[in-house]
């Protein structure tokens, strides 16, 4: 490997972040999976393909979106001046149809008319479904059963939108199960099929093309707060399942040795008690879904069941770039469960006006336990990936109201 | 202990095979369905009725590849405590009392690297294993792996698909051992089948470009089927429809009944009939058609 003078320069040619990602897939995927690749490195070329895409992220999805200053909350934590990216206001409500939008004029690119996508908490389903409208293209999304049961707005929103629901019961019926059903569906249709894959996870180029797709939130950023504090900020805070919308909003300051970054994985019921989605802090290095990367899994590499209150961080593994990013110790990566974060939903709601989706409420808890020890100097830029609508029912059961 | 090829028992099995004027009948289990005394049971009768080589699953929570009959049983075998430690247990025990017939340990990467490559093909090879085939080890990732095994004597065998193009093929058949295992269909195990046809035209393209022995796989359910693979491949694989038979000798509870072994043995007797009929010449004008 060569000396390493950036941190955003990978992955390598063959899609690895030092010994994470790759493509471990079945044969019968590789050709189609060099295909994506090749057609997604000609697009990156193309300034019409970029121009395409900049018009729809402009006029459709709504971007730039909001760098909005959280005025009470800074107040209430009494330090950090906190900053929130308003990814909850772009069109359907979440970060997903950034890499959504990108892929599927990749997928028309390319010639396919089938789009295949897996969901946990129905976001990136909603976004996929979304875009297929969008362009008359047909959609089927797999679902685990598990969170058909929690995430029952967004199953309606997305058959609203045209797209076949597939419901998935094997395994822990959660988000991996329904990526191994889309694997499954892709082997079986590699002609006619594109997998709109949901996160910077998955086999080369994916976790690049999502991360890159992504990116646009860091650059929004990075531009956002020169213009309104003349500098750069001192902390990035996100909330990691797969990790997009962390390594959307890190990557374009990888490079700035100034900027702290850290990626807030899901503790469920706790670290210690085993049930929970926290693929670094509670796991280790294994190979599953396309890529190595820190997964959670027993001593003989059966993948163990993930559990968070929040469908979009449950699930066993996170992006290699993640992992690679915490082996090099370039981002740190905290860990919030259930409570603390059902504790940042309700606090966020009362003191901004805003419902935050339960995957940030998993940032927004571990802001509240730095914000208030750093100086009133000190800028924190949290990203507000996605709006809680789709979590009222699952927020009130927790709490225990009944709808 | 030597990786010469002529003194491993596929290349030995499959020279007499070829001696013979006969395709091979591969047999494909999951290690630990639905119990691991019955599955060992099951493995060892397989040669005896009629099972040229044994593939034997290493089972994985996340099977990528396989459709529900063989997801259903690794999920058996998983309740029923298989490790892959267990499993290179179950292939001591066979070895022990079968010297000859080849097995192939099948499976998904992420087990094997947990194991630690390099303790997986020792243990592997002293155990008595022949082969492995990892099907989420593409070309490109296998060489943590492929030079590992084939220093041991197992032979790493690679698959082709019918989505391998002529720019593919040279780098599957680059580095293979053992035999190419071609995967018939487009999709997961047990969904599909493929038309000898469309069959035979593939073999003849890999056999221009290897000498290795080719087994086909994926979608063969029927002893029908699977004579008419054995007229064009060096080899027939039946899985899902031997995994099937297990799944329908079982009770309520999920536990083998007594008949388990000898249905699934008399339904691999009948897969044998038919492959070993398969290139008589009244049958080989047949299916020439």
């Amino acid at each position: 490997m060569p000396q390493i003078n950036t941190y955003s320069a990978g992955p390598d040619e063959n899609g690895h972040f030092g010994l994470y990602g790759g493509r471990f897939v079945a044969e019968t995927l590789m050709p189609l999976i060099l295909e994506v690749e090749r057609a997604y490195t000609a697009a990156k070329a193309d300034a019409d393909f970029q121009r395409e895409l900049d018009y729809y992220l402009r006029d459709y999805v709504g971007r730039p979106s909001p760098l909005y200053f959280a005025e009470r909350m800074t107040k209430h934590f009494g330090g950090a001046k906190i900053y929130f990216k308003r990814e909850e206001l772009n069109h359907t409500g979440a970060h997903k149809i950034n890499s959504c939008m990108g892929q599927i004029l990749l997928a028309q690119r390319m010639g396919k008319k089938r789009i295949i996508a897996e969901t946990g908490a129905g976001q990136h389903g909603v976004a996929t479904a979304t875009v297929c409208a969008l362009f008359g293209l047909s959609c089927v999304i797999y679902m685990g059963q598990t969170d058909i049961e929690r995430q029952a707005p967004n199953v309606f929103r997305m058959k609203l939108l045209g797209a076949e629901l597939r419901p998935v019961t094997s395994g822990s019926a959660t988000l991996k199960d329904a990526m191994n059903e889309a694997l499954r569906d892709w082997v079986a249709n590699v002609d006619s099929t594109y997998y709109l894959i949901g996160t910077a996870a998955g086999p080369h180029p994916y976790p690049a093309m999502v991360r890159d797709f992504q990116s646009v939130i860091g650059r929004e950023v990075r531009a956002e707060m020169l213009e309104r504090e003349g500098r750069l900020p001192d902390t990035l805070l996100a909330c990691v399942g797969g990790g997009s919308n962390a390594i959307g909003l890190f990557h374009s300051f990888l490079d700035d040795a100034s900027v702290r970054m850290i990626g807030v994985e899901a503790a469920g019921h706790g670290l210690d008690t085993g049930q929970h989605a926290a693929s670094i802090n509670g796991g280790r290095p294994g190979v599953l879904h396309g890529n190595r990367t820190y997964l959670l899994h027993d001593e003989d590499g059966q993948i163990t069941e993930a559990h968070s209150i929040s469908a979009g961080l449950d699930y066993p593994g996170i992006g290699p770039e993640h992992s690679w990013l915490n082996d090099i110790g370039r981002v740190e990566y905290a860990a919030i469960t259930d409570r603390e974060a059902l504790d940042a939903f309700q606090l966020c709601s009362r003191l901004e006006g805003i419902l935050p989706a339960l995957e940030p409420a998993h940032a927004l808890a571990h802001l509240g336990k730095i914000a208030g020890r750093l100086p009133r100097d000190h800028i924190i830029v949290i990203n507000l990936c996605g709006r809680g609508d789709k979590d009222v029912f699952t927020a009130a059961r927790a709490l225990g109201v009944t709808l | 202990m030597s990786a010469q090829p002529s003194e491993r028992r596929l290349a030995r099995r499959f020279a007499r095979l070829a001696a013979e004027g006969r395709a091979g009948l591969v047999t494909f289990v999951s290690a630990g369905d639905p119990d691991i005394d019955t599955s060992l049971a099951l493995l060892k009768r397989l040669p005896g009725a009629g099972a040229d080589i044994v593939e034997l699953g290493m089972v994985f929570s996340d099977p990528m590849a396989d459709g529900p009959a063989i997801q259903a049983a690794g999920k058996r075998a998983l309740k029923a405590g298989i490790t892959l430690k267990k499993t290179l247990d179950m292939v001591r025990a066979f070895r022990a009392a079968d010297a000859e017939t080849p097995l192939v340990l099948m499976g998904y990467y992420n087990p094997i690297y947990v194991y630690g490559n390099e303790r997986f093909v020792r243990d592997a090879r002293a155990a008595g294993a022949d082969g492995v085939i990892v099907v989420d080890l593409p070309p490109e990732e296998d060489a943590e792996l492929r030079p590992l095994a084939t220093a041991q004597g197992l032979d790493f065998i690679r698959l082709a698909t019918p989505t391998s193009d002529d720019a593919r093929l040279p780098v599957i058949l680059t580095g293979a051992s053992g035999f190419i295992y071609y995967v018939s269909i487009l999709g997961i195990t047990g969904t599909r089948s493929a038309g000898a046809d469309v069959v035979a035209g593939a073999v003849a393209r890999l056999r221009r470009l290897t000498q290795l022995p080719i087994a086909v796989g994926f979608g063969i359910r029927t002893a029908p089927q699977a004579g008419a693979i054995a007229a064009v491949a060096d080899a027939a694989v039946v899985g899902s429809a031997l995994v099937e038979r297990i799944a329908a000798n079982l009770d309520a509870d999920g536990r083998a009944l007594p008949a388990l072994v000898d249905d699934v043995t008399g339904f691999v007797s009948a897969l044998a009939k038919a492959v070993r009929d398969a290139r008589l010449p009244s049958r080989a004008a047949g299916v020439a058609e």
